[in-house]
């Protein structure tokens, strides 16, 4: 129902339109009534903490509500970006975010090639399947799994570096080791998903060339240089574009698993501080404002990505 | 993947089948610890940890009589399948008439709602004001303070609207003219033909409930109504497991069986419906809501 053209409207004609947008309605009504309860449902579970928020700009006591306590205008967010953790918590989340990125997707890339070059179609289809698996577990099962691999007591890490002479290392709480954790873990358990994207790029690519390239001599790694890689670079911007665009995600389920006191500097994000900061010192209207101020950069930045991404690989995230 | 077979291709062959077996290991290896620990005889466990192959006839399934027995471990399964239909129940309930009404064209208001909704994906103030409003409700001990906050995701709602949108408008278009209403068009029309979509999604929902374990501890203070990845935490947290299970000096297992049981059992379900989410989106139903 958008009007094309906006002559100089007459009153008759405007009346016209009104009736008609009214007759439309009317004509959906029934759908609007089936949509009802979820409208209502963004409107109280989605909306609503949105109006909590304004408690990011109050100095927010229980006893006043939401609505009663006093505004304090920028207070929190100044004494927030003033402080030493500031830094410290900005460093974190964005060096996990780089990290996971820049070492887990070429090794997504260089799997879903590896995936898409092997003749052996069984072997592919099971390896596929298993490595998509560790995606649907929750990061409970993981640390289990962590603590398996790297207790120091008899982690079957810690137990090759025993057997080859060295000391047993306290990976999941030792300031050194606890990011190459969080880091690789995360890469363990999402590069099977990943590769999905960059399979089904490879998947689009018009087979003629292939034909071309083995008509012409090409080895399999000039096919992989001029072919393949070319044909999945759209994909690979999108989803750095992407990515970047959530940058101040760091993966809270993560790392609130896998976290402890020891590690807390080099481990803590800007979700882990709200929540402890929040919920455990009750300091409900700062950390509002830091998550406040995460969400109101996140929002820029993926609009800003969405935008690079039309323009540069064509497409877009909506 | 690839029918042409180019020249200088068999070396390449290994090559590239070498680097696949040792991901598989990269993914395989860690799990067989897993199992291998659950299922570590007591006595094989003090006299030489966990071995790297056990041989299938001392294979013990004690750890798991142990947690299972215990009081504590089958409430928390029975919890999270309880979670979880809920949530999905309640999910899809509110998820499929949004993405209908989204997929049809001519409704008015249609863009004024998606812009709503896909603010609330790209906004979102954080944990603290969500927190606010279910303690507000007086929903804490209650599972719908888990499973509303994110019962509604945009981004599957997206997917089944887009999936909705190719659905031939012909049949809805017969079906009002038959005099039937939207909610009959949905029934009767749309859902039978949108199976794949329903289910993938319905999974997705699943995992996701079945996974869940930050939202309960902050909601449910009650040990008996956590879920099972909580207590699975829990286990896993606690250095000495007389909370969970009858841990004593004459326990049959060591603690790490035990605690390797626990993921297993916690796993266990995913394996179970994995091969179906897989079927699924190995099709493209998921990637970027491409259509099949």
């Amino acid at each position: 129902m958008t009007v094309k053209t906006i002559p100089a409207v007459t009153s008759s004609a405007e009346r016209s339109a009104i009736k008609k947008l009214a007759q439309a309605i009317w004509r959906t009504r029934w759908m609007y009534l089936l949509m009802a309860p979820t409208l209502i449902y963004f409107l109280i579970f989605k909306y609503g903490p949105l109006w909590n928020a304004q408690i990011a700009f109050k100095d927010f006591k229980p006893l006043l509500g939401v609505m009663g306590s006093p505004w304090v205008g920028f207070k929190h967010f100044e004494s927030f970006i003033h402080s030493y953790y500031f830094g410290e918590l900005l460093t974190n989340t964005i060096f996990f975010s780089l990290a996971k990125l820049l070492l887990g997707m070429p090794i997504a890339v260089i799997c879903a090639i590896a995936l898409h070059e092997t003749w052996l179609v069984r072997f592919r289809t099971f390896v596929q399947t298993t490595i998509y698996l560790p995606h649907f577990l929750s990061w409970v099962v993981m640390f289990g799994v962590l603590l398996v691999l790297l207790s120091p007591g008899n982690g079957l890490l810690n137990e090759i570096i025993e057997k080859l002479g060295g000391k047993p290392i306290p990976f999941m709480t030792s300031p050194k080791y606890f990011r190459w954790v969080v880091v690789l873990s995360d890469i363990w358990k999402e590069t099977g998903w990943s590769t999905i994207l960059y399979l089904a790029a490879l998947l689009g690519i018009n087979p003629d060339l292939y034909e071309a390239a083995a008509v012409d001599g090409a080895s399999p790694l000039q096919r992989i240089r001029y072919i393949s890689l070319p044909g999945i670079v759209p994909v690979i911007v999108l989803v750095t574009l992407l990515r970047m665009g959530h940058i101040l995600e760091a993966g809270f389920n993560q790392i609130f698993v896998l976290y402890s006191v020891p590690v807390y500097s080099v481990g803590d994000i800007l979700d882990t501080w709200v929540y402890r900061q929040g919920l455990l010192h009750f300091e409900f209207s700062l950390a509002t404002a830091v998550g406040f101020f995460k969400g109101a950069i996140g929002l820029v930045l993926i609009l800003v990505a969405n935008r690079i991404a039309r323009r540069v690989a064509e497409r877009s995230l909506w | 993947m690839l029918r042409m077979r180019t020249r200088g291709g068999l070396a390449f062959q290994i090559g590239i089948a070498a680097f696949l077996l040792v991901a598989l290991l990269i993914v395989l290896i860690p799990f067989w610890r897993v199992i291998v620990t659950a299922f570590v005889p007591l006595d094989v466990y003090t006299h030489e940890g966990v071995p790297f192959f056990l041989s299938p006839a001392k294979w013990s399934i004690e750890a798991f009589k142990q947690l299972m027995t215990h009081s504590q471990f089958p409430r928390a399964l029975w919890n999270s399948i309880v979670i979880t239909i809920m949530g999905v129940a309640i999910s899809m309930t509110l998820t499929i008439p949004l993405a209908y009404g989204l997929s049809t064209r001519d409704l008015p208001g249609r863009k004024l709602i998606m812009g709503l909704i896909l603010f609330t994906y790209l906004f979102s103030p954080g944990l603290i004001p969500v927190y606010l409003l279910i303690t507000g409700m007086k929903l804490t001990n209650n599972y719908l303070a888990i499973i509303l906050p994110p019962a509604v995701s945009v981004y599957n709602t997206l997917v089944m609207t887009s999936f909705f949108e190719e659905l031939p408008v012909e049949l809805k278009e017969a079906a009002r003219l038959d005099g039937a209403n939207e909610l009959q068009v949905l029934w009767h029309v749309i859902i039978p033909l949108s199976k794949p979509i329903l289910l993938t999604i319905g999974l997705f929902y699943a995992v996701y409930f079945w996974n869940q374990f930050f939202t309960p501890i902050l909601y449910l203070n009650k040990n008996e109504l956590l879920p099972l990845p909580v207590l699975l935490r829990n286990i896993l947290i606690s250095s000495s497991l007389n909370e969970y299970v009858e841990y004593n000096a004459f326990s049959t297992s060591a603690v790490e069986s035990l605690k390797a049981a626990g993921v297993l059992i916690t796993m266990i379900p995913m394996l179970l419906v994995y091969p179906w989410i897989q079927r699924y989106f190995t099709k493209g139903t998921l990637v970027g809501g491409v259509k099949e």
